[in-house]
This record gives structure tokens, C-alpha cells and sequence, in this order.
């Protein structure tokens, strides 16, 4: 490909003189070229350089590929022409204050003032603590309702705002405003002592864990040439697919609760706990905090626990397989599921899903299988692409790879896993450089990326969770279908309000 | 009289017991130990307990709701004959006086729904609006074809003493289809599994629940009440259909409590076998009850 964007690779640190430093116009042209032949960006955001205010870029094809520039006050929106940038110009907005003329829908992604204390793109005061004053799209006639749930849900769960335009029990738009739960981490992951930030890390998504604090992991590491040894890279993959397991099997409960057919949603709802004890096992925490730290893992897996490990999955699997089958043979369950939520696979493709939804509407991609991180070069992942788009595909999907997930870790407790165990301790990262990471995550694609200055400190760091791609395809899952389907199309989706909240 | 009253009084005592065991069917089948079959009585007493709060928005009329809704139901009650024997009250056409009485109380439960003028409770009140509406159809089926086989238009025609086993004399195969009518009317009205979920918490998704959202304390536990009054209504005159027997006092008791027990049971199983339909569907699965109504009169029809 004729690009002027540089091919880096998953997890490689680049001195940042080698980055292309391109004029505006160049650098919007070939964004543009590459995701219209099918790219998709991965990281787009804007950084304070000294005096100077830059954008990077990382989008991806088969590879990955970077470029920066120097940020104009205001530009014409990429969004115009390629949908999958729709959030990032967003976000770049409302973080700097940097205008991005013609966006289609330039509204305030998280509700917090600028970081260059510049004019607010939005008008925004910010002197209420709760978004109040914003746009929404609005749906006018006589048999129009709206209805407005959330921020306060029944049920434990995070905040969100939900607008419903309906017409009868018809959903025509559904707007979904976050944000309440900002806690300003990328500014905070710059600005914190080395040893802290992989416990920051870890407290992106609780749900999350694993995922994150790989992508920290890796980029630490490669920021300072260090490789962890491959007992390390083992038990990582393993606390990754248990991660997987757990909130699978977790989601596919939630499913058939919302469906009201009980027994699975009971079932599911013990063997996430068992999985939830796996992670345990290995690290002393259910959501396996405190285990991966750059340059390897705390915990090493000793024979007896890989034993353990081993015959816990042996007895568990049989389970999971009948509960699995209890829930996707029952007919009502499939009346429930099928053609509910459709999205297809264009619009999936405008809007950049990824992960399980992603694949749900044929969307292949998959990091594990397209930048490999860990030990996942060495196992084989199927597609898992599945067609339809709809409620029973996004389920199908997990059923899949909850049964891929378990082989996995059966085939990498076979062997002894040996390992050299780490510490937190204080590191020195390379000055000058960058580094973009990308790992699958249960929900998708994870990607931390970092930039660090010439005294070696992280200039900035930029976090996105999968969630900040595929909230906007649940509001398109939501169109034309009836308002009471919405819980169910909201847990098949289940996506993070803090990951997308930062 | 006093004998009636007796047993009114019973009853009322027992209905919430009837929602306990469902609870205890779906737990077993979910693998679960479930909460104590008095569970239902613990959560009066605990809703009597507590305080009351009301939104500013609303007026006397969401005060009014609860206590109408369980005033109709007592009132259904009092013409009902419990365990066969004679009801409080009963003259001819008691039957459509029932009816238009849960109908008050609908009435009621949805106009204190919508003095709320939550977005949420407007939408369950038009979903509670719509599907009794062919509850009743699929009931004044079942009525002219009791009407055609007696005679007579009042609840202890049908479902006292030794009517029962008559009607069964006169029709055995439609009165069949008009159990599974009756079923379905049951599982509708009671907003249960698979027209309606009783146990989520989802607002968007809630037929009955939503509406009763903004009460709390007593106002709620009246509602409560009143619900599990209904209950035991619908149940009643299943048990009485299945288990016809009225042979001395005592064993006439064990046959209503056994059908009593065997309507719940029946319910919990059919919440724990199969989801809950789609919203739209819905309406189909009610329309079932209503057309096996209409062909067990047309049966009687052909034949008597």
C-alpha cells in the first residue's frame, strides 16, 4: 500500500523521530485513503508537545500504521467521510478544544472542560456537576413519546443516560449519553509514580482487568526492553481467557434472565462464580488484580495449581456444555434471540464494531488472531464470524468462544509452566518514544498507546476500551425494535460505562 | 351465611401461600433452595411496617389506586364458592358483575399509573390496557358456553357444590379446552411467565410491575394483597373444573387445596420451561385462550 503513514507492529517501540510528521492535508488525505479501502482507526488523538498541540494517528489494515501532524484550531471533519471517526473527532474536541468543522454530530463525549483552558467547542460552562444542557436528536408528531432512563437504574449497575424516541412500543432512536463517571485516568496515568500505574491500569474496567493491564504491560515493556520469559507470557494468556470465560458465561446468564427463563440464567450465574475462582486460584483475586506487572507476572504456576486448575476445568466443562445446550435448544429462547437487534454487517463496519459484536454482523477481526500479543501467535483462533447480527449471532458468538476459551487454557496447563516472578518496582522508559498496544479483551479490541518526552516521562496516554467503538452499535441495534427488547439487546451487547467514562 | 363468611375469610388468609409455592417450583428448578413458603406473608407484614412515600406530582387519585384495586379484588372473592360450598353473596348474572369488578380495579391500578406521569408507568399501563382486553372475550366465551350447558349466570351455578361434575357430564372434551382457556386467562391476568415477568427488575420490559413502581409501603402491600387475591380467584375455579369431587366436607378441602396446589405448581413449571415471549407476541398467546373458548361453545353447539 502507497501511504504515508509508517507500518509499525502490535507492542513495538518506535523512537518518535521516525514517526511521519505530515502537513494537515497530507496527514487527513491518507487517514482517509486507508480506512476507506477497509482500515479502521485504532487510536486518534491530539497531545500537547511543549508549546505545540499534535494529533497520531494508528490505524490499522492487516497492519498497523502511524502518523502524526501538527493540529490546526479547527479542521474539516474526517467524520464526514468516514464514520469511524465520529467518536474519536468527539472526544479531541471536548479534550482540547480543537473544532472539527462539518462533524455530523458534535456533541460532548464525557462532559468535562478542556485541558488547554481554550474556548469550549460545545458552549458548556461546566459549573453543574451533571451533563443538563445538550442536544439530542428529537423525533416530532402526535404519536411520538419519549422516554428518558437512566442516570439512576433500578438494579446495580453503572450510570448512563438513555433516550428513547418511540412511536407505540417502537423504538426509532435510542441516544445514549456517558460520562458520569469520568475520573480524568489518562491525565492521572501520566502524571503518577512508576510503580502505580499498573494498579491504575487494572482499575480502568474492573471487568476488564486482565486486558488492560496487558496493554499496560506490554507498552511498559517494550518502552524499556524488557521481555518477559515465556512461563510469563503462558499464565497471562491463561488469566486473559479466564477473563473471557467468566464474563461470558456471566453475559450469556444475563441473557436468558432478561428472557425469563430461568434455570440457565441460575446455572450460568454459579459457573461464572467458579471461573471467577480460577483466577482466584492463580492470583489471589477474583478479577486477577495484582497479577500481570511489566516485565511478567506476580504469581507463578506452580504444579499443584496447574493441577487443580486442570481438574477444576475437567469437571467444569461438561457443565457449561449442558447448560449451554439447556439455554440455545430451548425454542422460546431462540424466538427471543433471533432477528432481534439487527445490525448489519455495513453498518457495523461504518460504526467500527469490534470484538463479539463485531463478529455477531461478520466482522472477523480479532487481535488475537490479526496482532497476535502473548502466546497467542502459537495457538490457532477461529474466525468466529457469524452472519446475521442479531441477539442469537452476539450469543452465538460467546457460546463459541467459551468453549474455544477452555481448550485453550486445557492445551497450556499441559505442560510445566515455569516463570520467573516479578515485583513492582521502579522502571526508566525510553525517552522520546512511542509505543501503540492492542490485545482482545473479552469485550474486543483493547488499546493503550504512549507517547514519552525527552526526559523519558509519559507525555501523554491514551486509553481506549472497546466499548468506545460499539456503544453507538447498540443505539443502531435498537432501531425499529420494540422497546421492550432493549435490556436484552443492551446485555448481548454489555458494554463498559466506566472503560468508555475513563 | 356465617359458614360462607367463614371460609371468605379463610381464603383471603391463604392466598398469599398459593404465590409461595410458585416461588418454591421456579427455585427447585433453578437449582436454588428458594425462600421459605411463607415468604409471601413475611413481605406483607414488612411492607405494613413500613412508611409510605408519595411523588408531589401526583393527587389523591394514585392514593386511591391500591385500596380500589383491593377492595375489587375482596369483592370477587365474596361471590366465589370456596371449596364448593356457597359463596357470600350470588344472583343471576353475578358472573359479568365479577368481571366489570376486576375491571374496576384495573381501572384504577392504570389511572393511579398515569397521575405518576412517569414515561415508564404510561407504557405499562398501555400494555395493561390491551391484553385483559381479550382475556375478557376469551371469558364471555367461556361464560355463554356455561350458559348454554346450565342455564344459569352466576358463579355458584358453575363452580358449587356438585356443578362442577356436571358440567363435566354434560361436556366433557370442551370443558377440557376450557381448562387450558382458563389457564392461559390465569397466567395473563396475573402477569405471569410468559406474557409477563414477575421477577425482573428491567422497567422497560414490565407489564404489571411497572405500574406499581412509584408505591411503596402499605400502598404497595395492599397491592400485593389484592394481586394474590386474584390469584387464588382464577385458581380456584381451575381446581374446581379439575378436581370435581365433592363427596364429604373434609375430603372436598384436600381435592380444593390438591387443585390449588396442582394450578401453582403448574404455573412455577410453565415459568421454569420456557421464556417469555416477545412483546408483540404476546397477544397471539392470549388470542390462543379465546379460540379454544370458541371451539369448545361451537363443539357444544354441533352436539347438545
Amino acid at each position: 500500500m502507497m501511504t504515508a503513514f509508517l507500518n509499525i507492529s502490535n507492542g513495538e517501540a518506535i523512537d518518535r523521530k521516525k514517526i511521519p510528521h505530515l502537513p494537515f492535508a497530507d496527514f487527513s488525505e491518507n487517514a482517509l485513503e486507508i480506512v476507506k479501502k477497509g482500515g479502521k482507526p485504532v487510536q486518534l488523538f491530539a497531545y500537547q508537545d511543549g508549546p505545540a498541540l499534535k494529533f497520531m494517528a494508528v490505524l490499522r489494515t492487516d497492519k498497523l500504521w502511524v502518523a502524526g501532524c501538527d493540529a490546526p484550531e479547527s479542521y474539516p471533519s474526517l467524520t464526514q467521510t468516514c464514520e469511524p471517526f465520529h467518536m474519536f473527532e468527539r472526544e479531541m474536541a471536548e479534550q482540547f478544544g480543537v473544532q472539527p468543522v462539518g462533524h455530523p454530530w458534535l456533541k460532548m463525549v464525557r462532559y468535562h472542560a478542556n485541558y488547554r483552558k481554550v474556548k469550549d467547542v460545545f458552549g458548556n460552562h461546566y459549573k453543574e456537576d451533571i451533563p443538563g444542557h445538550y442536544d439530542y436528536y428529537q423525533v416530532e408528531g402526535n404519536e411520538i413519546h419519549e422516554v428518558a432512563v437512566g442516570p439512576v437504574h433500578a438494579g446495580v449497575i453503572e450510570p448512563g443516560h438513555f433516550r428513547f424516541n418511540c412511536i407505540g412500543e417502537k423504538v426509532l432512536h435510542l441516544e445514549i449519553q456517558l460520562g458520569y463517571q469520568h475520573r480524568g485516568i489518562e491525565n492521572l496515568l501520566c502524571t503518577v509514580k512508576a510503580k502505580r500505574l499498573p494498579i491504575l491500569a487494572e482499575n480502568i474496567a474492573g471487568d476488564t482487568t486482565i486486558g488492560h493491564s496487558l496493554c499496560m504491560a506490554e507498552a511498559v515493556e517494550a518502552l524499556t526492553r524488557v521481555q518477559p520469559d515465556k512461563g510469563a507470557k503462558i499464565i497471562r494468556t491463561i488469566a486473559l481467557e479466564l477473563e473471557r470465560l467468566a464474563n461470558h458465561i456471566g453475559d450469556l446468564g444475563a441473557l436468558s434472565g432478561d428472557v425469563a427463563f430461568l434455570p440457565p440464567a441460575n446455572y450460568f450465574g454459579r459457573l461464572r462464580g467458579d471461573f471467577l475462582n480460577l483466577a482466584l486460584l492463580i492470583s489471589g483475586n477474583r478479577f486477577g488484580k495484582g497479577l500481570v506487572r511489566p516485565g511478567g507476572v506476580r504469581f507463578d504456576l506452580s504444579d499443584d495449581v496447574r493441577k487443580t486448575l486442570g481438574e477444576r476445568l475437567k469437571e467444569l466443562k461438561p457443565q457449561v456444555t449442558h447448560v449451554l445446550e439447556l439455554l440455545f435448544l430451548a425454542s422460546t429462547v431462540r424466538d427471543r434471540f433471533e432477528d432481534c437487534g439487527r445490525v448489519s454487517k455495513m453498518d457495523a463496519d461504518h460504526l467500527g464494531l469490534v470484538g463479539p459484536a463485531g463478529r455477531a454482523s461478520g466482522l472477523a477481526y480479532d487481535v488475537r488472531r490479526c496482532f497476535p500479543t502473548e502466546y497467542f501467535g502459537e495457538i490457532g483462533i477461529p474466525e468466529n464470524k457469524k452472519f446475521t447480527g442479531d441477539v442469537y449471532a452476539r450469543a452465538r458468538v460467546r457460546y463459541d468462544e467459551v468453549l474455544q476459551s477452555m481448550s485453550i487454557i486445557q492445551s497450556l496447563i499441559g505442560q510445566p509452566v515455569e516463570t520467573r516472578i516479578v515485583n513492582a518496582s521502579d522502571f526508566n522508559l525510553a525517552p522520546f518514544s512511542f509505543v501503540v498496544t492492542l490485545n482482545e479483551a473479552w469485550r474486543g479490541e483493547v488499546s493503550h498507546a504512549v507517547l514519552t518526552g525527552n526526559d523519558g516521562k509519559i507525555l501523554r496516554y491514551k486509553v481506549k476500551d472497546p466499548s468506545f467503538h460499539n456503544w453507538n452499535g447498540l443505539a443502531m441495534a435498537l432501531r425499529n425494535t420494540g422497546i421492550s427488547d432493549f435490556p436484552l439487546n443492551n446485555k448481548s451487547f454489555n458494554l463498559s460505562y466506566c472503560g468508555f467514562d475513563l | 351465611m356465617i359458614e360462607s363468611i367463614f371460609l371468605f375469610i379463610l381464603a383471603v388468609l391463604m392466598a398469599p401461600f398459593f404465590s409461595g409455592i410458585i416461588l418454591k417450583v421456579k427455585a427447585f428448578f433453578g437449582g436454588k433452595k428458594g425462600p421459605p413458603l411463607l415468604i409471601q406473608y413475611y413481605t406483607l407484614l414488612k411492607l405494613m411496617k413500613k412508611g409510605s412515600v408519595y411523588s408531589k406530582s401526583t393527587t389523591y387519585m394514585f392514593k386511591l389506586g391500591p385500596i380500589v384495586s383491593l377492595c375489587s379484588a375482596l369483592t370477587v372473592l365474596l361471590f366465589l364458592p370456596i371449596a364448593g360450598h356457597a359463596p357470600v353473596f350470588s344472583f343471576q348474572g353475578d358472573v359479568i358483575c365479577v368481571l366489570y369488578l376486576l375491571g374496576l380495579g384495573r381501572f384504577f391500578t392504570i389511572a393511579a399509573a398515569m397521575d405518576t406521569a412517569s414515561p415508564f408507568e404510561g407504557m405499562g399501563a398501555a400494555r395493561e390496557a390491551y391484553f385483559p382486553i381479550i382475556c375478557e372475550a376469551a371469558f364471555f366465551m367461556i361464560l355463554i358456553l356455561f350458559y348454554r350447558l346450565t342455564g344459569e349466570l352466576s358463579l355458584s351455578a358453575y363452580f358449587s357444590g356438585e356443578n362442577p361434575f356436571s358440567l363435566w357430564h354434560l361436556a366433557g372434551a370442551p370443558l377440557l379446552f376450557v381448562v387450558f382457556s382458563l389457564f392461559i386467562i390465569l397466567l395473563t391476568e396475573n402477569s405471569r411467565v410468559p406474557v409477563d415477568d414477575p421477577a425482573t427488575h428491567l422497567e422497560l420490559t414490565m407489564i404489571h410491575e411497572v405500574m406499581v413502581l412509584d408505591h411503596s409501603g402499605p400502598d404497595f402491600g395492599l397491592i400485593e394483597l389484592g394481586s394474590f387475591c386474584k390469584l387464588l380467584f382464577y385458581s380456584t375455579l381451575i381446581s374446581r373444573l379439575i378436581l370435581p369431587f365433592d363427596v364429604n366436607t373434609p375430603l372436598t378441602f384436600v381435592f380444593y387445596f390438591t387443585g390449588l396446589a396442582l394450578v401453582s405448581v403448574s404455573v412455577g413449571v410453565t415459568e421454569s420451561v420456557m421464556a417469555r415471549y416477545r412483546m408483540d407476541k404476546v397477544p397471539q398467546f392470549v388470542l390462543t385462550s379465546f379460540a379454544l373458548a370458541f371451539f369448545a361453545t361451537i363443539i357444544t353447539l354441533e352436539f347438545i
